[in-house]
């Protein structure tokens, strides 16, 4: 059951000076929900950057079921499964929401500019069949009549779900969230943790940056903390809100939690 | 493909097919239509590249002399057949868009751009000091007209080869743009990050569609040459590849039809100002800066939104 889909051993990122990942170590097991929190700049972000091949590590090496990651260019990591969504939205603005999904079925389609060009039957199979995969998506996530709304116009609730369909259609292993709570209202955040655990059952294993303690704590597996970039505490939800190191790091001091 | 695009794919067939009757006959509207349509392969290019994968290309004129002098130089002097020097030009062009575009499509930012305009400088010399092949600034002359089964083609019959032309590599750029690659070009344009983090390889494309426009360019090229037989380097000088440019940003990058729509009218333009002798470029400058001013998005965008107003869909 647990084995690991992702392993992180002595990684290190510098932006100059600025340690934003140090040292870090970790792993994911397989189907697990596992969330990261911390304080701002506690380095969150830049861990998913540096996973998801955005941003080159200063150290460190990664593993995804086995497979070192390293030196991987974004598109490349996508394609073996690991697939993410975007704190601010990075939705594609010129398109609609249905095609935003079908962008997300790029990695696992093959029609170059050729074969698109000279319309050959085996690419309008594929092109039919990336529409019906895409609506399922939507559907999975409630937005099948938003299918062929402009992407942007959606309320942010929509757009953050819809940035979720389009990860998932690019058929992960590995689905990263980052804050896919924030700005959303309590019943959206309680749709967006169903879905979470929806997402899990299709046995993806989720990762979560996330500030709503609540869901973090709801849903999570394991949370790991992270505090200037270093590991200060991982466990069960239950450990990490009794953890002294972890009340300090968000309260202060004198808290009594 | 799309209704719309189908309706005026039928347009453009009917006007192009009846127009050497509409025209009279008349040489001179013939061959200003044939321009049109050379103008137009090479904007529909360049459009897909600026307006699908966000980059600015001041080099074409390059690419369009290549497939000049590549059909020039070896009908007139090496007695080629006018088909494989066709496809001989298309096939350089492919190679030195690969080469020129592969180093710099993997910067971010306008490194094109800058790339390509000196790529365009260093032909434009090339066209001029190659005296031997290309016969210098004096230019090459002597270029075959095009024939079919002993019967010269020209006139109407070179107005439909070119539209027809037109026609085909305008079915396979809406192909495109409504397919896999499309979508990731789009998706590109509107986040790279996001674009890279769903699997597509970024620089890949880009350099796939400056080729392919690259292909489009020689083979308006070849036309060209075929039809004027009379080519010299000031018809691919870096003017002709920022009007080419112009022709894109006043018709609409983002479709490929506002970019074909731009080639029309400014290619129809400058015969209109030829009344205002000295004063054309002013007039030229004026009415480029108007409808840039008034119709951002480009003209076909522009008179959309003038007609049809475009109607929010709350909800649904």
């Amino acid at each position: 059951m647990s084995e690991e889909v992702l392993k992180v051993q002595g990684l290190q990122k510098s932006f100059g000076g600025l340690r934003a990942i140090d040292s870090l170590d970790f792993m994911v097991a397989e189907q697990q929900i596992k969330s990261i929190i911390g304080p701002n700049g506690a380095g969150k972000t830049t861990l998913f950057n540096l996973i998801t091949g955005i941003l080159p590590p200063t150290a460190g090496t990664f593993e995804f079921k086995g497979r070192p990651l390293r030196g991987m260019k974004a598109h490349e990591i996508a394609r073996l499964g690991i697939s993410r969504t975007f704190q601010n939205l990075e939705l594609f603005a010129n398109m609609t929401a249905l095609e935003n999904v079908m962008v997300g079925r790029h990695v696992r389609t093959l029609a170059g500019i050729f074969k698109a060009g000279l319309r050959l039957p085996g690419m309008r199979r594929e092109e039919r069949e990336i529409r019906e995969k895409a609506m399922e998506e939507l559907r999975f996530l409630g937005l099948e009549n938003k299918a062929l709304m402009n992407a942007t116009s959606l309320p942010l609730g929509e757009q953050k779900l819809l940035e979720i369909a389009r990860a998932l259609a690019t058929q992960p292993k590995l689905l990263l969230l980052d804050e896919p709570a924030a700005g959303l209202n309590m019943r959206e955040a309680e749709k967006l943790a169903e879905t979470i655990i929806k997402i899990r059952q299709r046995e993806i294993t989720v990762m979560l940056v996330e500030h709503d303690m609540s869901l973090v704590m709801d849903i999570s597996d394991e949370v790991l903390v992270l505090n200037y970039g270093k590991k200060i505490a991982e466990g069960p939800p239950g450990d990490i809100q009794r953890n002294r190191q972890v009340i300090a790091a968000y309260l202060g001091e004198e808290a009594d939690a | 493909m799309k209704r719309d695009d189908l309706y005026t794919i039928l347009c453009i067939l009917i006007t192009v097919g009846l127009f050497p009757w509409l025209a009279g006959g008349n040489q001179y509207f013939i061959s200003l239509l044939i321009f049109m349509g050379i103008n137009g392969i090479i904007v529909m290019g360049l459009g897909m590249l600026m307006g699908y994968a966000g980059q600015i290309s001041l080099g074409h004129a390059a690419f369009f002399g290549i497939g000049a002098y590549s059909s020039g130089i070896l009908t007139a002097k090496y007695a080629f057949h006018p088909f494989p020097a066709f496809f001989i030009g298309v096939l350089l062009s492919a190679i030195i868009a690969f080469l020129v575009g592969k180093p710099t499509l993997r910067l971010k930012g306008h490194y094109m751009a800058v790339a390509t305009l000196g790529f365009g400088e260093i032909l434009f010399i090339v066209f001029n000091e190659l005296s031997p092949l290309t016969g210098g600034p004096s230019g090459l002359s002597g270029i075959p007209s095009l024939t079919f089964l002993g019967h010269p083609i020209e006139g109407a019959i070179y107005l439909y080869l070119v539209w027809g032309f037109l026609l085909l590599l305008l079915l396979f750029s809406l192909n495109v743009i409504n397919s896999r690659v499309g979508r990731a070009l789009r998706a590109i344009h509107g986040s790279e990050l996001a674009a890279n983090a769903m699997g597509v390889d970024a620089s890949r494309y880009k350099l796939q569609v400056f080729i392919l426009s690259a292909m489009y360019a020689s083979m308006a090229g070849s036309l060209y040459a075929h039809f004027v037989t009379f080519i010299s380097p000031s018809s691919f000088s870096f003017m002709f590849s920022i009007l080419l440019l112009m022709m894109v940003v006043v018709g609409g990058a983002e479709t490929i039809w506002g970019s074909l729509l731009g080639a029309m009218l400014l290619t129809l333009l400058p015969e209109y100002l030829r009344g205002l002798e000295d004063f054309e470029v002013l007039a030229y400058g004026a009415i480029l800066m108007v409808v840039l001013l008034f119709m951002p998005q480009g003209i076909l965008e522009g008179v959309r939104k003038l007609f049809f107003r475009k109607i929010k869909v709350g909800g649904l």
